[in-house]
């Protein structure tokens, strides 16, 4: 059974890494994917992607962070609702998450004036880029906040508690720490998903195009073979990022 | 100094109902009783970690029934520690002071400090991962002290230590009792509460029930459960009906015993140890004061012979047979035999 198990595993995993394979044997090419990254239009996309995603991460970490520990630690009412309404964004067509943020902050929206009041428009903005990203992206982040809360013993807090510690210093002296892992691995997933957006961010900003964008501008303008270099380009980036980002986190933990 | 009274509370399948008691500054207040008995839910009431459904604790007269857990100024040290697994033994120890807002440099020394005195100095910078149990539940120890708390909580502080961890840590405590801290110590451990404790409190079924100074409470049990604790296996309830000088009459249901004396008339229990019952196949001749005839219910190997449960006229006796004689006598399971209560044994205290 071993054996038969391990060859559907192999399976699943052909199917992960072969078109990802396939990308950089065709358009990867080192000449090509250097000719891509000459391109000031490819290299400005990919640094707002960088940016916008990772910026939006941490802003809503603020507040997601502590959100998820309220979830991991108290019981409501109306608990599981609001677990679900947390999953929302992962469960519904990503177009649709963009038509719905675009809602929201649209020039004609409540908030939308509210933000041109002080000069802001979402629309075509990097702010608004942010906004879609995170829309889809922020279960991920709150989802593995809460489950590393979770896995915190209670009675390690409560033992701060006793010697002393305000509810804050325990959550951010034991809590946070112990969780960290779980939740920088959520950052990770979030910044990811965030970057990788393309239905939300498209609907939301067609421009500043980021890479996504770009992409599938540029395949719809130009053609499979225009876009495939900078497509490996951008996956490239992602994957050097998230290999360095996880090894920074395992250093963190050894030390 | 702590006044508890009247407490009542329910958590998690345990419940406590109308416990009272006072522990005075310099005590060493011991809570004796088996497991489920809601020792520990005392405890974490004290420590603010449950609420209570009833009753009032007082600290040094400051009602602290309701007050938050960090407000307290008491210390409770877990049963299995709790140490942060991420901090070194030494901020372990000195977590306590942050939240004071001592200095860095000052909480670090004075952290050093504390782990010199509960002798884990040279492993101030480990982790609680590598540490042994009896290391475990020093830092703890150390960590709790930190911050001079009235009172030092301790649950089960020895259970879960080897044999000789367990002597050396024992005298760590008599040693933090003497110098001046004030402890409540939880335990099922009878062993335990006698080499520590300056006061008892024995608890069972959510009761306290009986209280008192170590000695009080141990030479005069006032329950069957109290006296199996202090290693009394014969616990009858009965009434002294004469006393004399030199001599007494106590009946229990269908049988009388005749005692050396006991120094009043009334309800009262009799207690005597298995060795003081001697079990005979044959009546003994000439026939001696205390000759019961009873039906062999249960035999127990021990480690010096062989224990017998007797239904002896309506009571239920515990005998000892030495290994000596264990051979000859051949008891077994439903037999009919004879016990002795060995002359000037069993004592009687008042109900």
């Amino acid at each position: 059974m071993q054996l038969a198990f391990a060859v559907l595993g192999g399976l699943v995993l052909l199917f992960i890494v072969a078109p990802l394979a396939g990308l950089f044997f065709f358009g990867g090419e080192p000449a090509n994917v250097v000719a891509a990254a000459g391109n000031a239009e490819l290299r400005d996309s990919i640094w707002l992607t960088l940016w916008t995603s990772m910026l939006a991460t941490a802003l809503l970490a603020l507040a997601a962070v502590p959100f998820a520990y309220l979830l991991a630690r108290k019981d409501f009412w109306g608990k599981r609702l609001v677990m679900g309404l947390v999953d929302l964004p992962t469960v519904i067509p990503h177009s649709a998450a963009g038509i719905a943020v675009l809602t929201v902050i649209a020039r004609s929206s409540p908030l939308g004036q509210a933000a041109a009041g002080i000069g802001l428009d979402f629309v075509g903005h990097p702010a608004g880029i942010m906004v879609a990203m995170s829309f889809v992206s922020i279960p991920f982040l709150i989802n593995a906040a809460r489950d590393g809360f979770a896995a915190v013993p209670e009675r390690l807090e409560k033992a701060a508690l006793t010697l002393g510690a305000s509810p804050l210093r325990v959550f951010l002296t034991i809590a946070v720490p112990l969780a960290w892992r779980a939740i920088l691995s959520g950052f990770v997933l979030m910044w990811a998903r965030g970057m990788s957006e393309f239905g939300a961010v498209v609907i939301v900003a067609y421009h500043p195009m980021t890479t996504p964008v770009l992409i599938w501008e540029w395949f719809g303008a130009y053609g499979l073979s225009y876009a495939r270099p900078a497509a490996a380009l951008f996956v490239l980036v992602c994957l050097v990022l998230f290999i360095l980002l996880r090894l920074l986190a395992r250093e963190r933990d050894d030390a | 100094m702590l006044e508890v009274r009247n407490l009542s509370a329910r958590w998690d399948g345990f419940a406590i109902d109308d416990i009272s008691f006072s522990v005075a500054a310099g005590d060493y207040f011991v809570l004796l009783g088996p497991s489920g008995g809601g020792k520990t839910l005392v405890l974490e009431i004290l420590a603010g970690l449950h609420p209570a459904t009833g009753g009032t604790v007082l600290l040094d007269g400051r009602e602290i029934t309701g007050s938050r857990i960090q407000d307290r100024d008491l210390a409770l040290v877990y049963q299995d520690r709790a140490l942060f697994p991420h901090l070194t033994v030494h901020k372990n120890i000195a977590y306590g002071l942050a939240a004071q807002g001592v200095t860095r440099s000052k909480r670090l020394d004075r952290a050093a400090e504390l782990a010199g005195q509960v002798g884990v100095a040279e492993l101030l910078h480990r982790r609680p991962g590598t540490l042994s149990g009896g290391e475990a539940q020093r830092v703890a120890l150390a960590r709790a002290l930190a911050r001079e708390p009235k009172l030092l909580l301790l649950d089960e502080p020895l259970s879960a230590l080897d044999i000789r961890a367990r002597e050396k840590l024992r005298a760590l405590l008599r040693q933090l009792h003497r110098a001046g801290n004030t402890i409540i110590h939880v335990t099922h451990d009878f062993e335990e509460a006698v080499s520590l404790a300056s006061h008892v409190a024995i608890m069972a079924e959510g009761r306290i029930i009986q209280m008192g100074t170590r000695d009080e409470v141990f030479v005069e049990p006032r329950s069957r459960f109290v006296a199996r604790f202090t290693g009394v296996d014969n616990f009858i309830e009965g009434e002294v009906t004469e006393a004399h000088d030199s001599s007494a009459t106590f009946v229990a249901d269908k049988a009388t015993f005749q005692l050396a004396g006991a120094g009043f008339v009334g309800r009262g229990y009799l207690l005597f140890r298995r060795r003081d019952l001697e079990v005979h196949r044959q009546a003994p001749s000439p026939s001696p004061a205390n000759l019961f005839t009873g039906r062999v219910v249960d035999l127990a190997p021990t480690r010096s012979g062989l224990e017998v449960r007797l239904d002896a006229q309506g009571l239920t006796l515990v005998a000892h047979v030495p290994r000596r004689q264990v051979a000859a006598l051949e008891l077994e399971l439903g037999m009919e035999v004879y016990a002795v209560l060995r002359e000037g044994a069993g004592r009687v205290v008042k109900a």
